[in-house]
């Protein structure tokens, strides 16, 4: 207990004293996760809106498949990259193993599913009369959709919010294409792993402090934003 | 801007909703088209509106003796108010600056006429509140300005006071009643209240056995 506290203690002083070291892994771990995230939102969103509003063959599949990738392991996730860049790999030559850009292409894969499926959620569950009183009132095609769009907002917020909670708490995935290699490939969640293994608790905690601050964060949009849209139908 | 149906049929899974519906709104004014629920009214004046596609017969608009062709721009000058009418989540003004937006009208051509609207209405002291906060009377008039902003020539209102308390009804009457006065526009209802198509119409239609009689 003892040993927690002070740990605890430490980890404020590095906080407060803006220790270059650990605001390096913080900045590396909102880079990846950030850009992780960019890149799961450009494709995930339109392609939640796709299977949200349009009627094709395989759009069942399509979303049956999203939803079970919203639990992808992160580790076989890590492994399938890993394979897929390591020297003897299809995409080894590109020599991307152990950088950040591995870290950024496995945590794509585990937040795309997350917003495709939560954006088609949010989109199929605007009320239908939407539709009908955009097109009564003059909307072209395109126009009533960029309004369904619109009318989900806030569930599309929360996806991509969802998402990024999820790869920001993730370590699997990026420990095995990252390497945790300090400087360069070590982020938040592989740091408290390591430094808790070397019984270096402060580094750990005032990582686990901020990991905390920042999920609490989101989480805090997350349910601004749902009681934003949450509004009382009379 | 003239109107006519002619032969229109319209069935629903084999089901007959409408037989042989023939009129020519000629006249601008308030044409109430009254039935029994589930007559068909409110197909038959979503086949007016354009919105949805007749089994058979014709739906005309025609302007100083030639044929419109159906297609976005005539669409644009006619509207109909749906009986849940679809508020968007986010304040009443926006509610009713929406289809002036997706007209591409300038911003401050929207503004007054926006206000010149909701003031139309009585919602001008609600033009910041958040439209789904409305009580239903309220939201019923919204859906009226939303289609009232764009000066239809055309405006069908389907049941327009089939859920709303008395004190309501008046108001959207009224408001009838004076667009009726301005004689611009035609006004097409759906009612199934007698004494209240006998208040506000120039024209009683009777929609009966999928058959429309003037």
């Amino acid at each position: 207990m003892n040993s927690l506290i002070q740990g605890f203690v430490q980890a404020i002083d590095l906080i407060l004293h803006l220790d270059p070291v650990l605001f390096g892994i913080i900045f590396l771990s909102l880079k990846v996760s950030g850009l992780a995230l960019l890149i799961a939102t450009a494709f995930g969103l339109p392609a939640g809106a796709l299977l949200g509003l349009k009627r094709f063959p395989g759009r069942d599949l399509a979303i049956s498949t999203a939803n079970t990738f919203m639990g992808l392991p992160p580790v076989v996730v890590g492994l399938f990259v890993y394979l897929l860049l390591s020297r003897k790999g299809p995409l080894g030559f590109m020599g991307l193993l152990y950088s950040p850009t591995a870290m950024i292409i496995a945590q794509t894969i585990l937040a795309t599913p997350i917003v495709i499926a939560l954006c088609q959620s949010a989109i199929v569950n605007v009320d239908p009369i939407i539709r009908q009183a955009a097109r009564t009132l003059g909307a072209t095609p395109r126009q009533v959709t960029l309004t369904i769009i619109k009318e989900a907002r806030y569930g599309i917020l929360s996806a991509i919010i969802a998402a990024f909670g999820r790869v920001m708490a993730e370590v699997g995935s990026i420990l095995i294409v990252g390497g945790n290699i300090a400087g360069y490939t070590r982020v938040m969640t592989t740091t408290i792993a390591l430094e808790t293994d070397k019984g270096n608790f402060e580094l750990a905690l005032a990582l686990g402090i901020i990991l905390l601050a920042i999920s609490f964060s989101i989480n805090s949009i997350l349910h601004a934003v749902q009681k934003k849209g949450t509004v009382t139908v009379s | 801007m003239k109107l006519t149906v002619s032969n229109i049929a319209k069935a629903y899974e084999g089901r007959v909703i409408l037989k042989d519906c023939s009129y020519s709104f000629d006249r601008n004014g308030t044409y109430v088209l009254m039935g029994p629920n589930g007559c068909g009214k409110s197909t038959l004046l979503r086949i007016c509106a354009l919105l949805e596609q007749a089994d058979g017969g014709t739906v005309t608009y025609g302007e100083n003796g030639a044929v419109l062709q159906p297609d976005m721009a005539l669409r644009r000058r006619i509207t109909l108010v749906l009986p849940r009418i679809g508020v968007f989540n986010t304040t009443v003004s926006r509610n009713v600056a929406y289809s002036l937006r997706v007209r591409g009208i300038a911003h401050a051509e929207i503004e007054s006429r926006v206000n010149k609207t909701l003031a139309f209405v009585g919602l001008d002291q609600k033009k910041t509140q958040q439209a789904r906060t409305l009580s239903s009377g309220e939201t019923q008039r919204l859906g009226i300005a939303r289609a009232l902003v764009l000066d239809p020539e055309v405006l069908f209102l389907d049941e327009p006071t089939a859920s709303i308390d008395e004190e309501n009804t008046r108001i959207i009457e009224s408001i009838i009643n004076d667009m009726r006065k301005q004689n611009r526009s035609k006004v097409i209802m759906t009612t199934h209240d007698h004494a209240q198509a006998e208040r506000i119409a120039d024209r009683m239609l009777v929609l009966e056995h999928g058959i429309l009689k003037g």
